[in-house]
């Protein structure tokens, strides 16, 4: 493996989620920009046909550990199978989609490999052979613009959305083995199973009207605005995390990056300020309509139409103009 | 159980924020600073385990001299002592220069457990406690949900949550590094007697060479990533905002909504 750049797929029970898609694009944007093509690499056990799939794509070549301990995803397998591979071949850039998984081990990886941590960018620009990478600090109210200095490998890890599922380059690439050596890998993790969270009796996913309210509703007993506009509109009530974790609302209420992805007609966020976690589950919505007190939240940055102000001012204005407008 | 619990110090992110004149972070001054969240949470279930099995919270944080009112207000809601990573060349690390630091502080105590927060709100690298569990060769959970002692505290049933809903229940040998998500409890307030109480509780102050690290080791001069400016977005296409009381405002939008989005 010679490549400057490697990418490194998640699938789930070999299917490749549209995040890692993103990341491909990502990775042969930056190899193209490096002078050199991608290389992907996907870990798992019987991926066959994943494998095939990802070979359909303009790559170097596609290197699969296929290995019974990786399953399963645990980071110590998954470690035991990356970090030698990245010491011997020492790529410039190893690319990660965003999820919980990658954060789950990322680091641990980059401090095992000896390799630097660029996680969650959202995108890079060459200046005449420097990088210069964007990333959201301070929960997305500010970018930041980084540098990597130093030797070695950097492990980049790009935001949901950043760059486009479609955009990737069309190819033929040649399927090789990775061979891994896990003898030595210590079990760090014995994964008892996987439970789903509240169970989602509410699929606000099909709902073609959303009112969503965040921490500025201020409490459980302070919801009633809410409820009466969004009787006015038909919709649904979903809510940010921190309402969640509150108390406020029940967790199948909850839109964002641990909760349910929707994309209606109509989104309105009220008091939600958009931190990122919350704009990767709505930010497909077709209209999005704004309403917080901090004209410097970052929703309005995703918004269509904004209103400054308090919730609870501005809610029952709202919702009196929209049973005049339907008469 | 002997618990460590790693906090930081971040700006309070609902603050009023303005760039620094350099444009290379925030300006600092007036700026409100707090303990960052989901460390809050990992510092109550750090404070929960001890209680029940009998030990005690040892607070850790990175910083310069503003982070001991951090370390005061753990201390006052119930942490016995703290460790303050105190010097200049501590500062402007990234999660590895960060994880090495701090890790190499835990290594002077034997803790039966490390607790973190799982992202800081500021930076946000969220790689800083799996980095800690790297140098101390423990296993780690990040972003967990639920923490459960088994087998006389020598493992723990830990809940992960992980994407669209779903959460992965897995047992981990103790010692480890557990990485707390924010929502898995309800972090207490400190009482006046806990203020008080911690006013006379130790704050041992360390620097690199009380770590057996090089100043060049540790911080900026340690890290992979420089941050060379910070700046508000640029609005995007930008939100149309309706300007007016509330009525007015109102009104506007929802006449949009009718005329030219065509949602309603």
């Amino acid at each position: 493996m010679a490549s400057p750049v490697w990418v490194v797929l998640q699938h789930r029970e070999g299917q490749i989620s549209r995040i890692s898609w993103e990341a491909v694009g990502a990775a042969q944007k930056l190899a193209a920009s490096l002078g050199g093509k991608a290389e992907a690499v996907l870990l798992g056990s019987g991926l066959g046909t994943t494998a095939a799939e990802v070979a359909k794509c303009d790559l170097a070549a596609v290197h699969v550990a296929d290995h019974d301990a990786l399953r399963t995803y645990t980071p110590g397998a998954f470690i035991g199978a990356l970090a030698p591979a990245i010491q011997t071949a020492v790529p410039a850039f190893v690319v990660f989609p965003h999820t919980y998984q990658t954060v789950d081990y990322m680091a641990r990886l980059a401090q095992t490999a000896g390799a630097g941590l660029l996680p969650e960018v959202t995108g890079f620009e060459d200046e005449n052979g420097a990088l210069t990478w964007t990333r959201p600090v301070m929960g997305g109210k500010l970018q930041s613009k980084v540098c990597v200095k130093g030797e070695g490998t950097v492990l980049v890890s790009v935001q949901s959305g950043a760059f486009p599922a479609d955009g990737v380059v069309r190819g033929e690439a040649p399927i090789q083995s990775l061979e891994v050596d896990l003898a030595a890998v210590k079990p760090d993790r014995e994964v008892l199973g996987y439970e789903e969270v509240g169970g989602d009796t509410v699929d606000l996913t099909k709902a073609e009207v959303i009112v969503a309210v965040g921490r500025g509703v201020g409490g459980a007993d302070k919801m009633a605005p809410v409820e009466a506009l969004a009787k006015a509109l038909g919709a649904e009530i979903g809510a940010s995390r921190p309402v969640i974790d509150n108390g406020w609302l029940p967790r199948d209420r909850q839109i964002g990056s641990s909760g349910q992805t929707v994309a209606p007609k109509l989104y309105i966020a009220a008091g939600i300020s958009g931190a990122i976690q919350h704009l990767v589950g709505m930010k497909g919505s077709s209209v999005i309509v704004a309403i917080n007190k901090d004209p410097g939240a970052p929703i309005f940055t995703v918004a269509d139409y904004g209103i400054v102000g308090d919730l609870h001012e501005v809610l029952p204005a709202l919702t009196e103009a929209v049973l005049a407008a339907k008469g | 159980m002997k618990i460590a619990v790693c906090i930081k110090q971040v700006p309070n992110t609902e603050a009023r924020l303005r760039v620094s004149r350099d444009g290379r972070w925030l300006e600092e001054e007036d700026l409100p600073f707090i303990i960052n969240e989901s460390d809050e949470y990992a510092l109550e279930e750090g404070l929960r385990i001890a209680e029940k099995t009998g030990g005690e919270v040892v607070v850790v944080s990175l910083g310069p001299d503003r982070v001991k009112e951090a370390l005061r207000k753990a201390l006052a809601v119930g942490a016995a002592r703290a460790v303050h990573l105190s010097d200049p060349a501590f500062a402007k690390g990234d999660a590895l220069a960060t994880g090495r630091a701090l890790a190499a502080a835990l290594k002077r105590e034997s803790f039966d457990l490390v607790l973190t927060g799982s992202q800081s709100d500021d930076v946000g690298y969220g790689g800083t406690g799996s980095v800690i569990a790297g140098h101390l060769g423990w296993p780690h959970v990040w972003l967990v949900m639920g923490v459960e002692l088994e087998e006389g505290n020598r493992s723990a049933k830990v809940t992960r949550e992980m994407e669209s809903g779903v959460n992965e229940v897995s047992r981990v040998q103790l010692p480890a590094v557990l990485e707390i998500q924010a929502g898995l409890n309800h972090p207490r307030y400190a009482s006046l007697k806990g203020i008080m109480a911690a006013k006379k509780k130790e704050i041992v102050t360390v620097t690199p060479a009380d770590l057996g690290l090089d100043a060049s080791q540790v911080g900026e001069a340690g890290s992979r990533l420089e941050i060379v400016s910070v700046a508000f977005p640029a609005s995007g296409k930008g939100a149309q905002i309706f300007q007016g009381d509330a009525k007015t405002a109102a009104a506007s939008l929802v006449e949009k909504l009718q005329k030219e989005a065509r949602v309603l």
